[in-house]
């Protein structure tokens, strides 16, 4: 991203953490500890993971997400990450970016989930410009229950279509946003996966032909939370 | 976030409510309400302190903005917790969020409800909601937390200023 760019984003200093290959328990470690023990913001940019890796949000049962014949019989590490949202299936294809910021470094961003993302998202959107329609989807359709208002997880897509997982941890006085971008990914390796019980509103709509031509890129995407 | 913070002003200049089972509700239920006789940390806890314990949760304001829960974890009986420090975490879409304590003391209960029925603190935050209840170990720092009025008015800054 050109500095120009990046003026016209209010980007707290971080420091950049950029690396290649590390296994993804280890990036998760190194997040947390950051997270809970720095004072920094941090910017960590890990261009794939070593190997297959199954990674749940912190509430994530194996026996309902994952496939436990095929994860155990192929010997697929599980690991349950810190932060919450859904399950993400990782490998060498996988890049991950992920913020670590103080609360009150960008004035205008609450420490909150959405306001995070609507943040994350003006950064995204100005390095994918010209690559796709990049912008937040609403994840699902907006309940009311009993009165109360809810709000909805927000995605990262092109169009409609969904290319990366995100999650968070909020503390006190932090927050951690990561992403998982699906740069590349083998379908064979959805196989693993259970489809959520909890399916966006999204997918119901798809046209027969999108339906048909992205089935596999999709419900994988959609596996991610 | 800007229609929601109009309301809210508008709610609270009108002096809006509603009839509810719980007649101290100020505000209507979309709007972030504040309870009276509760006393609340800048982190959004709410603290109850009836005899020698005292309830804590989170405000209708912090389950507002953090969405539909679906997880929440919980002290240990017997732990000591720290005045602002955690205590637990609530996990709701994507995120999970440390909750504070706004006193120090000994867990004493926990609401184990809440793991099979972690919406409770969204539909109903300062009743069914509730997370623990602490043997406060220095009960002259509930002195030191916002009353209603001062809560109110800091989401409104808060809000305000985002």
């Amino acid at each position: 991203m050109t500095l120009p760019l990046a003026r016209n984003i209010r980007l707290p200093l971080m420091n950049l953490l950029r690396l290649k290959g590390l296994p993804i328990l280890q990036q998760l470690h190194i997040e947390e500890r950051l997270l809970r023990t720095s004072l920094d913001n941090w910017c960590i940019i890990n261009d794939g993971t070593d190997a297959l890796t199954t990674v749940m949000g912190i509430s994530g049962k194996p026996l309902e997400l994952l496939e436990l014949e095929f994860v155990i019989q192929d010997e697929i590490p599980v690991i349950r990450r810190f932060t919450g949202g859904g399950t993400v299936i990782v490998d060498q294809g996988t890049i991950f970016v992920t913020f670590i910021c103080n609360k009150d470094v960008i004035p205008t961003v609450q420490p909150y989930p959405r306001p995070i993302m609507n943040w994350s998202s003006l950064l995204y959107k100005e390095i994918f410009e010209g690559i796709g329609d990049f912008h937040l989807r609403e994840n699902g359709t907006f309940m009311k229950l009993q009165d109360a208002c809810y709000q909805l997880a927000l995605d990262y897509v092109f169009g409609d279509r969904k290319f990366g997982g995100n999650a968070q941890s909020i503390t006190k006085n932090r927050w951690i946003h990561h992403t998982s971008f699906l740069w590349n990914y083998d379908v064979k390796s959805m196989a693993y996966l259970k489809l959520p019980l909890r399916a966006p509103t999204y997918r119901s709509v798809c046209s027969l032909f999108s339906y048909l031509s992205f089935v596999f890129l999709f419900l994988y995407i959609t596996c991610i939370d | 976030m800007a229609l929601r913070m109009w309301a809210s002003s508008t709610a609270n200049a009108l002096r809006i409510s509603r009839s509810t089972n719980n007649s101290q509700l100020s505000l209507t239920r979309c709007f972030s309400s504040v309870l009276d006789g509760l006393k609340y940390a800048t982190s959004h806890e709410w603290v109850k302190h009836e005899g020698d314990v005292a309830t804590i949760g989170i405000t209708d304001h912090a389950q507002d903005h953090l969405g539909e829960l679906v997880f929440v974890e919980l002290p240990e009986i017997g732990a000591t917790i720290t005045k602002g420090g955690p205590f637990g975490a609530v996990e709701s879409v994507k995120a999970t969020s440390d909750v504070n304590s706004p006193i120090s003391g000994e867990v004493v209960e926990v609401n184990s409800s809440l793991s099979d029925s972690p919406g409770s603190i969204n539909t109903s935050p300062y009743a069914e909601g509730w997370m623990i209840k602490l043997k406060p170990s220095s009960p002259t720092e509930l002195n030191s937390l916002m009353n209603p009025a001062e809560y109110t008015k800091f989401c409104e800054d808060e809000d305000a200023a985002h």
